[in-house]
């Protein structure tokens, strides 16, 4: 229960904390979970999100259960992803209760333009830890150059890019290593 | 009785929604289409609140739909009808992976997954940078003074000092996206 208890608060605060809708939530996750409390590794939190991105649901949502499972099975990923959801309710109702025009209101304009930069840089930085681990040889660098150009200036669907790493991974890793071997 | 249906509306929307936070929109302008809880107005005005507060965006916009239609409850509703389906499949996801996981097919798969994952966040994160760091109301493109006035100089100086500030000292995110906040407020960014 304490331990539940536990991930419910490190969950809040990440939620809390998770600036400039979800991306940030990244560096977060390196920082609190990788880093100091271990409670996965940085390879690990790179297929929650590749699984998270084909699997129905908020990104964000299925990384926070993924780590909750990972910790305490079901109990686990409960508890963690209420953790994330309880400062999004809490900040909501208070502003759709009390402060309609808050999104117009000059000062958060400018705090969040602000904020947005931040976001760029602290994205770049998560980005280049995770590149570290992720791009190993020459075939992970074409994924990945190959990915970024197929997403960022095609329409095709994030659920068979990721298939498609998918298999790609599996005939060079798998099939073509068998052969070498 | 509304709560019921708003919570059947939140768990279509989380179950069929792949992809994250805006993959839930369409879903939205169908519910406001359908049911006439909230405008199309309202959505405008919600999602310029839900990106402008803490959490993801897709949840902040169903929390704030729950309440527009039936007050604390119905907040508390939208958003745990919007993440049931989530727990639910990554639960079973993480279970098979599990009994799969020392398998070498399972490995060369993720193998290339990793990559491609951190492609995606970078193709993700050039919206946000394109938003961050061009003036994009400039308009079309024809000579190089308009490429000059389109480029936000001073957003990107501040994410340069932001960026080795955030390598030399390891301080909680936070602490940077407190620091923006000050500097955009001061500017008038």
């Amino acid at each position: 229960m304490k331990e539940l208890w536990k991930l419910y608060r490190v969950f809040f605060s990440i939620g809390i904390c998770t600036f400039g809708g979800g991306y940030a939530m990244l560096s977060l996750l390196q920082r609190v979970i990788v880093e100091q409390y271990q409670w996965a590794s940085e390879e690990e939190l790179m297929d929650y999100y590749a699984i998270g991105q084909c699997t129905p649901g908020i990104i964000a949502l299925n990384t926070s259960t993924f780590i909750g499972y990972k910790c305490h099975k079901l109990p686990g990923a409960i508890a963690a992803t209420l953790g994330f959801l309880s400062p999004s309710i809490l900040v909501i109702v208070l502003i759709a209760a009390f402060m309609t025009n808050y999104a117009s209101l000059p000062v958060v304009k400018h705090a969040f333009a602000g904020i947005r930069i931040c976001v760029c840089a602290l994205i770049l930085d998560a980005v280049l830890k995770l590149g570290k681990k992720s791009i190993v040889d020459k075939f992970s660098v074409i994924i990945f150059l190959a990915i970024v150009a197929l997403s960022a200036f095609t329409g095709v669907s994030t659920i068979i890019l990721v298939i498609g790493a998918g298999v790609v991974g599996y005939l060079i890793y798998y099939v073509m290593g068998r052969k070498k071997a | 009785m509304i709560l019921l249906r708003l919570m059947y509306e939140f768990c279509k929307t989380g179950f069929f929604a792949v992809g994250g936070g805006l993959a839930t929109l369409p879903f939205l302008y169908e519910m406001a289409e359908k049911t006439g809880w909230f405008t199309n107005q309202d959505i405008l005005n919600l999602i310029a609140i839900s990106e402008s507060t803490p959490g993801a965006i897709g949840i902040n916009m169903s929390t704030y739909v729950g309440y527009l239609t039936s007050g604390v409850p119905g907040a508390i509703c939208a958003t745990l009808a919007l993440a049931f389906p989530s727990v639910v499949i990554i639960v079973l996801v993480a279970k098979c992976m599990e009994q799969f996981k020392n398998s070498p097919i399972v490995e060369a798969v993720f193998k290339a997954l990793r990559p491609a994952s951190t492609g995606l966040i970078v193709a993700a994160s050039l919206s946000v940078a394109q938003m961050a760091f061009l003036h994009t109301e400039v308009g079309t493109i024809t000579n190089v003074s308009d490429l000059i006035a389109i480029i936000n100089f001073p957003a990107i100086l501040l994410a340069a000092i932001l960026f080795v500030l955030l390598r030399k000292f390891k301080l909680h995110p936070i602490a940077y996206i407190g620091m923006a906040a000050v500097v955009g407020l001061v500017f008038q960014m």
